[in-house]
């Protein structure tokens, strides 16, 4: 399997402040990646550098073999890669197909095909088409966010945090959709403080500490790993 | 707006129009109701320029206080390029009169007026569209009081006339022309908010973080929105121009702008049909039903307190807090007025609000 997104010695700050310390990593096509770590460890920062919301100080992000690093956001969004932001960020006062809509912003042929596709994925959606987006309950903007991010077409999505601030019966019908997503043919790399759910979920994961990555493997090795374990799994794996 | 109200659309416009001609013809300059005409041609105007700022304001989320700047720009963009050439003497009597010697058809220079106007704001847009919010809002009052000063500034007296009014050019014969090129105005407007770029425009004001990851170009969008709100603006500016049938720079001060301001904020940030119905309400107020408290009034031998002139001005602040207080809605909120829903409301709200397209 080849590699879709190839980043290497990123780095990335705000003024002064190095949030992201030279990090490389790799994401193979088809695959769940996730990176987890503490707060502050940079990993949004890593996801927001990659789409050029935040231009990356020097480094190096390559997508299906392109150099996309010094690239604004609306060309980067083009080439196939989206992210679903922190927070959800719905447009709260457009409606559920708005926001649906404004995903699909840069695609000029029909979205019939993609919309079904949505609503397939979340009837709930479907059901609630015409809500405003900020009346939608926290699990529904998420869903909402992640659909909104489908409809640009992307070979790879990004989530930080999707399981931010849900209860836990909802973050497991996120990681569900996540995989549903993923064995539907998208890459997926994921940002996580839910470390116990992430590293189950994906096939490689990178543990970020301080804006460095510190270690590295599949998610089970990651998951039974004892520093992993007593860092950030804490006492819920005994 | 669907097929189906397409029709009763129109012929409600053309009943409007027929009804504002027949007003006119049979309301004397002498009657109560002269007024009426002068509300309902000024309601207009401002209608235009109110749904321009909201352009920015409500849709956007583009917090400009720019208007009236714009507004003069255009205004003067139409009166100096109109003023017939055998009057030119006489208006630029201090400049020897002035310095351009050829006078364009009126609907050349309205829309010449919207043209200029947007490269103002074109230009203005590349440095200050960048900072946000309150930062917006007094780098574009500042530049409206700037152009305001400019426009008066003597060495720019052949072309502006400096200080001194600008007159004589063509203005509207009938109560139609005003509510026309407003009509037409707003509905290029409404098309735009209905269109992708419109969509866009909402996704910014929503969040601008999200919508730049959706792929949205926020310094391109803003400029558009920018751009399209001062050139209507400017169209308006000349409309206000041909009603008031003279130009002076010292008019178009920060005050106009907070008038525009506050009927967007009655009619209901993000609403076109809060915007047109406010201004009318707004217009009917300031000029006409309100002017009872700027007279002194007496009953029997008692003179009533307060009411003197400048009175009104009094009663409209106070009015302002309580609406800032108690109504941030305004009227419309951000919904829009529909005739489809105003007869069948109910069952279209069962079903979530589909009436919306």
């Amino acid at each position: 399997m080849s590699n879709i997104l190839e980043v290497k010695d990123l780095n990335v700050a705000y003024g002064g402040i190095k949030a992201v310390k030279g990090i490389s990593f790799e994401v193979a096509e088809g695959e769940i990646v996730t990176l987890i770590g503490a707060n502050g460890a940079g990993k949004s920062s890593t996801l927001r550098s990659i789409v050029g919301l935040v231009k990356p100080a020097s480094g190096s992000v390559v997508l299906k073999g392109e150099e996309i690093a010094k690239l604004p956001p609306e060309q980067i969004v083009n080439r196939g890669i989206t992210l679903v932001p922190e927070g959800r960020r719905v447009f709260a006062d457009l409606t559920v197909l708005e926001n649906l809509k404004i995903g699909a912003y840069l695609r000029k042929d029909s979205l019939e095909e993609d919309l079904n596709w949505c609503y397939d994925l979340f009837p709930r959606l479907k059901e609630r088409s015409w809500q405003l987006a900020g009346t939608l309950s926290g699990g529904e903007q998420q869903m909402l966010a992640i659909a909104r991010a489908l409809m640009s077409r992307p070979d790879i999505i990004m989530m930080d945090e999707p399981s931010l601030g849900l209860a836990p019966i909802i973050v497991q019908g996120v990681f569900d959709i996540i995989r549903e997503i993923n064995r539907q043919g998208k890459t997926i790399l994921l940002v996580e403080q839910n470390a116990n759910m992430a590293l189950h979920a994906a096939h490689h994961a990178y543990v970020m500490e301080t804006g460095r990555i510190t270690m590295t493997g599949t998610g089970m090795e990651l998951a039974e790993n004892e520093e992993v374990k007593a860092a950030y799994l804490g006492k819920a794996r005994e | 707006m669907k097929k189906k109200e397409l029709i009763p659309g129109l012929i409600l416009i053309a009943a409007l129009l027929v009804l504002l001609r027949y007003l006119e013809l049979h309301i004397s300059p002498q009657s109560q109701w002269a007024m009426l005409l002068t509300v309902l041609k000024k309601g207009s105007i401002y209608a235009l320029v109110a749904v321009s700022m909201n352009l920015l304001n409500g849709f956007t989320g583009l917090f400009s206080l720019g208007q009236a700047g714009f507004m003069m720009i255009g205004a003067y963009t139409y009166a100096v390029l109109t003023i017939p050439a055998e009057q030119r003497e006489m208006v630029y009597m201090y400049y020897e009169g002035g310095i351009i010697r050829f006078a364009l058809p009126s609907i050349v220079g309205i829309i010449l007026a919207g043209v200029v106007a947007a490269v103002f704001a074109f230009l203005i847009g590349l440095p200050v569209l960048r900072l946000k919010s309150d930062y917006l809002a007094i780098a574009t009052l500042g530049f409206a009081e700037i152009m305001r000063a400019l426009f008066q500034w003597d060495t720019l007296g052949p072309l502006t006339n400096g200080s001194n009014m600008l007159r004589s050019y063509p203005t509207f014969k009938t109560i139609l022309y005003p509510f026309i090129v407003s009509g037409v105005c707003i509905a290029l407007i409404v098309m735009l908010i209905n269109s992708t770029y419109g969509r866009a425009f909402k996704a910014i004001r929503d969040d601008e973080i999200a919508a730049e990851a959706m792929g949205i170009n926020l310094a391109h969008h803003k400029r558009i929105a920018f751009t399209v709100s001062s050139f209507f603006a400017g169209i308006s500016g000349a409309l206000l121009a041909m009603f008031q049938t003279n130009v002076q720079a010292k008019s178009f001060n920060s005050a106009m702008t907070y008038e525009i301001l506050l009927i967007v904020v009655i009619g209901g940030i993000g609403s076109v049909t809060g915007s047109v119905i406010s201004s009318f309400l707004f217009i009917a107020c300031s000029e006409w039903l309100l002017r009872f408290l700027d007279e002194t009034h007496v009953i029997g031998d008692v003179t009533l307190p307060l009411m003197r002139s400048g009175f009104r001005k009094v009663v409209f602040s106070l009015i302002i807090m309580v609406i800032v207080l108690f109504f941030r809605q305004g009227i419309m909120g951000n919904r829009e007025f529909s005739f489809t829903r105003l007869f069948s409301g109910r069952s279209k709200k069962s079903k979530g609000g589909k009436a919306d397209e």
